[in-house]
């Protein structure tokens, strides 16, 4: 495999920072790009993402990935208010792949281009992928595409362009502007009852230049924004019209499948083709660096083939390694080491040492496959001096860089093809998880049409990035009065999220630490991130906190949360939403757990029984989320009951184990996933707070697996340490009485 | 040689009796609604009607359904008599889609629809425990809630 340049380029940036400086270079009118090389016939592109035609009809270029989280719509929302759009007569495109659209330029872009409102700038540096914020990229993920792209680039561009408007108007009806106003895609000039379309005037105004700080509407004055319109997306998902990368098609399309190696970091020995060859329609066995893979007419008959081919991969060192070994080394590395420091207030050690009680638990997650509905695919067509590539992406431009450095070209010799993804959470960011762009790629590049690469769910399940597994040691001391002075973590690395182990809780002194968890096990972002692992950690021992203290394990929390009201305000909600307090259904327990997370504010409580075979039963989960404010708030209701049943299928059921240096699971029933009839009823409160918009792709993930396992403590007397919740034997007999 | 009906067009295929229909519909004959999800009748992305009933293609055989009446998501309204919708040539349940805002990413959704298609026209009136057992497909979006909604309303219809 050859070096990626586009990997070389994120670690200068990251050192250097100096890389930056050519983005300013899109001042000042990145629109006269757009209509130089995308506008035709009568269209303008009045900014960037805004482009009119002489109908009246506005294009809004969205410059992100649709993986189900309503992004299309959304954003489409925020340009087309600022500009008072007739929502109407809006047309929703995906933005091309090509830098004019990266996104990871926008913030410094438009900044510049722009002036960004300062107090978004300091949110630009939390995002859980600040890469992108420097690269030529058009990512999607880290719960960012509204909190950045949508607060700074589309309405500003929205803005900008119903500015650019009146001032044609105000140039052609020689009136002053301030006599103009703007309604549903018009400019009236109200005095003389003078009425133009944006449509109208889109020629006069794409030659001027935008504004530099183009005024953003008070939140009294939206029309379109807050409101719970229907997403554009949906029709063409419900009639099968709706395209994936999988759905790529050609008449001469050759199909490929591949075998990796299953020992991740080994490299392909011997093959054998002989029998595959002769089967109908194979044409070719690629063997490659670290896998082979059959092409044929058909993906089926590659397939069968594939199981022919007697292969073998060389030995290595963790042909031996399973997931207890991987314990053990978390076990002695927590033991052995004091790591590097996360955060350190007050002597969390000398609190301990003359603590008058001292309470000790040992957490542990496993690793997570993504198991995203569409198995990874990628389609490329490699024509000697150029490619085209189909593929369900959540970075287009990162693919098609991908593509280039693979195959040896130019980037602006790649044609990306952007289609809807079948499910994303951190499985399709190329930058961080490649295999199959880049096996998909030399495997085209033997060919002169198009080959579909196509991972089974087995290979999509065994060649993840997955989510880490992590070890984390607690300790709490404790006064004689039974306040808890000292809060003392160390667990097993790496951060990826900065913060997403700290708490909300004044507890006077903290020591959190981290230690190398570094295995072969290749790892990635996965939905929430750090926050899914740390938020079960963390809200599960603040519960055994509350519960040694003697404290209700709400009001513990709230007592704790005097500076943090908007950690609290959603607590309240959700508890008086639930009724927590108050008398359940007999053998029903709730459990809470509250985290922010990509600028959100989420509390969640679950109703928990154990059914006839002592099964735990998750009925109702509530819900108050502080997300700043709603764009759409059907999409947030949504968002919010994707992610608490994502992290309610990790927490009941996910595992991925390592035996013989590979993963143990194939397929959906060793990787089990909440259905219809363990899901449980999800009520969503939305709190309102008129803060920034926070993220909601991921927010709602991280606290379920604490709030079902705090549930099955009241109902049992077990203390849930290790997810998933499948492996435990759990018995009623020993419930503990709420304080 | 297979034979057989989709959406109402006979296609007579040169491929192996042991296809899998998932494949020939998507890969031979085009259609490309129908997905590929495990490839072991586990997950339901593949759920196509054979006779109007919903069946996992992933799993069927192309000689399991010689001489049959295959319906897939494109040919959905077509084989239902396209009823009560807002939009021309959707069936009744997938407006109900459309109402509920089920999808999110979609991709099981064709399968999902054709699940609960074929399943409401045996059980017109399910009760929750009836949807539990008989709607078995896996969405990762986690749309179970709006399917569960969605289905009640229709049976209220």
């Amino acid at each position: 495999m050859k070096v990626s340049r586009r990997r070389f380029i994120v670690s200068t940036a990251l050192v250097g920072g100096g890389v930056l400086i050519g983005y300013s270079a899109t001042r000042p009118s990145r629109h006269n790009r757009a209509n130089n090389e995308l506008a035709k016939g009568s269209e303008r592109f009045i900014t960037s993402f805004v482009k009119i035609d002489k109908e009246n009809e506005i294009t809004i270029f969205v410059p992100h990935s649709e993986m189900g989280q309503g992004i299309h719509t959304a954003l489409s929302m925020m340009a087309a208010d600022e500009m008072d759009a007739n929502w109407e007569h809006i047309k929703i495109e995906q933005a091309p792949a090509i830098d004019l659209f990266a996104n990871g330029n926008l913030i410094k872009g438009f900044a510049g281009e722009f002036g960004v409102p300062h107090a978004l700038m300091p949110l630009v540096n939390m995002s859980a992928f600040p890469i992108a914020e420097i690269m030529n990229l058009q990512i999607t993920g880290g719960s960012s595409s509204v909190r950045y792209t949508g607060e700074t680039a589309m309405r500003t561009a929205g803005a900008a362009a119903r500015k650019m408007l009146l001032e044609a108007a105000a140039n052609r009806l020689s009136v002053p502007i301030d006599e103009l106003t703007t309604e549903l895609s018009h400019v009236n000039h109200n005095a003389s009852g003078q009425s133009m379309s944006y449509g109208q005037l889109a020629a006069d105004a794409a030659l001027l230049e935008p504004p530099k700080n183009p005024i953003l509407k008070d939140r009294s004055q939206f029309n379109i924004m807050g409101r719970a319109i229907s997403r554009n997306d949906i029709p063409a998902k419900v009639d099968g019209s709706a395209m994936f990368g999988i759905d790529a098609h050609s008449d001469d399309m050759l199909f490929a499948a591949i075998k990796l190696a299953p020992v991740f970091g080994t490299k392909l020995a011997s093959v054998d083709a002989t029998e595959a060859l002769t089967l109908r329609g194979v044409k070719r066995v690629i063997e490659l660096e670290d896998s082979f893979a059959v092409v044929a007419d058909s993906y089926w008959r590659a397939k069968n083939a594939l199981a022919l081919v007697d292969a073998t991969f060389e030995a290595s060192e963790n042909d031996a390694i399973s997931s207890s070994d991987i314990d053990a080394r978390f076990i002695k590395e927590l033991a052995e080491n004091n790591g590097s420091k996360d955060k350190e207030v007050g002597d969390a050690e000398a609190e301990l040492e003359v603590a008058a009680d001292v309470l000790e638990a040992n957490y542990r997650v496993p690793y997570l496959a993504h198991a995203a509905m569409e198995p990874m695919n990628c389609t490329v067509h490699f024509k000697g001096d150029a490619a085209e590539v189909w593929t369900s992406t959540q970075d287009a431009l990162g693919t098609a860089g991908r593509v280039a450095s693979v195959a040896g070209l130019p980037e602006s010799k790649v044609t990306f093809h952007q289609t809807y993804c079948g499910g994303g959470f951190g499985r399709r960011v190329p930058l961080l998880n490649s295999n199959v762009i880049d096996h998909a790629t030399l495997i085209a590049m033997e060919f002169d049409v198009p080959v579909k690469t196509i991972f089974s769910r087995e290979d999509d399940m065994q060649q993840d990035h997955y989510r880490p597994a992590v070890h984390n040691n607690f300790k709490a001391a404790f006064d004689a009065n039974n306040n808890v002075t000292a809060w003392h973590s160390r667990f097993t690395g790496p951060i990826s999220v900065p913060g997403a182990s700290h708490i909300p809780y004044s507890i006077e002194s903290q020591s959190i630490r981290v230690v190398d968890g570094k295995t072969h096990v290749p790892i990635g972002p996965w939905r929430s991130v750090d926050h899914t692992q740390q938020t079960f950690f963390t809200e599960s021992f603040i519960d055994e906190i509350a519960n040694r203290a003697g404290v209700n394990p709400y009001q513990f929390r709230i007592n704790l949360l005097q500076d943090h009201p908007r950690h609290r305000k959603v607590l309240e909600v959700a508890a008086e939403a639930a009724g927590y307090g108050e008398n359940l259904q007999e053998g029903r327990a709730l459990g809470i757990a509250v985290q922010e997370s990509f600028g959100s504010f989420v509390a969640e409580i679950a109703e928990v029984s154990l059914n006839k075979d002592n099964q735990p039963v998750v009925h109702k989960v509530t819900c108050a989320i502080d997300c700043g404010w709603a764009v759409n708030p059907d999409i947030v209701e949504a968002q919010i009951e994707s992610g608490i049943i994502f992290g309610l299928s990790a927490a009941m059921y996910g595992e991925i184990t390592i035996e013989n240096g590979r993963v143990a699971q194939g397929n959906f029933p060793d990787y089990e996933v909440i259905r219809m009839a363990s899901s449980p009823k999800i009520e969503v409160h939305i709190v309102e707070s008129g803060g920034a918009p926070g993220g909601l792709g991921e927010p709602a993930t991280p606290p379920i697996a604490a709030a079902v396992t705090n549930a099955l403590y009241i109902l049992t007397g077990q203390r849930v340490r290790e997810l998933p919740i499948m492996n435990y034997e759990f018995s009623i007999g020993n419930p503990v009485a709420q304080v | 040689m297979a034979t057989f009906k989709v959406n109402g067009i006979e296609h007579i295929l040169d491929i192996e009796p042991e296809m899998p229909l998932l494949w020939a519909i998507r890969d031979e004959i085009g259609l490309t609604g129908t997905k590929f999800g495990c490839g072991i009748a586990s997950c339901g992305a593949c759920t196509v009607h054979i006779n109007g009933k919903a069946v996992r293609s992933c799993v069927t055989p192309v000689s399991a359904v010689e001489g049959q009446e295959i319906t897939t998501i494109e040919g959905l309204a077509v084989a239902l008599g396209r009823t009560n919708t807002s939009l021309p040539g959707l069936a009744a349940v997938q407006q109900a889609w459309i109402d509920h805002q089920i999808p999110q990413c979609g991709y099981c959704q064709s399968g999902m629809i054709m699940a609960v298609s074929s399943f409401l026209a045996e059980n017109p009136n399910p009760s929750d425990a009836e949807i539990d057992a008989g709607i078995t497909n896996i969405c990762r979006c986690g749309s179970y809630p709006r399917v569960r909604k969605a289905i009640h309303a229709l049976a209220n219809t």
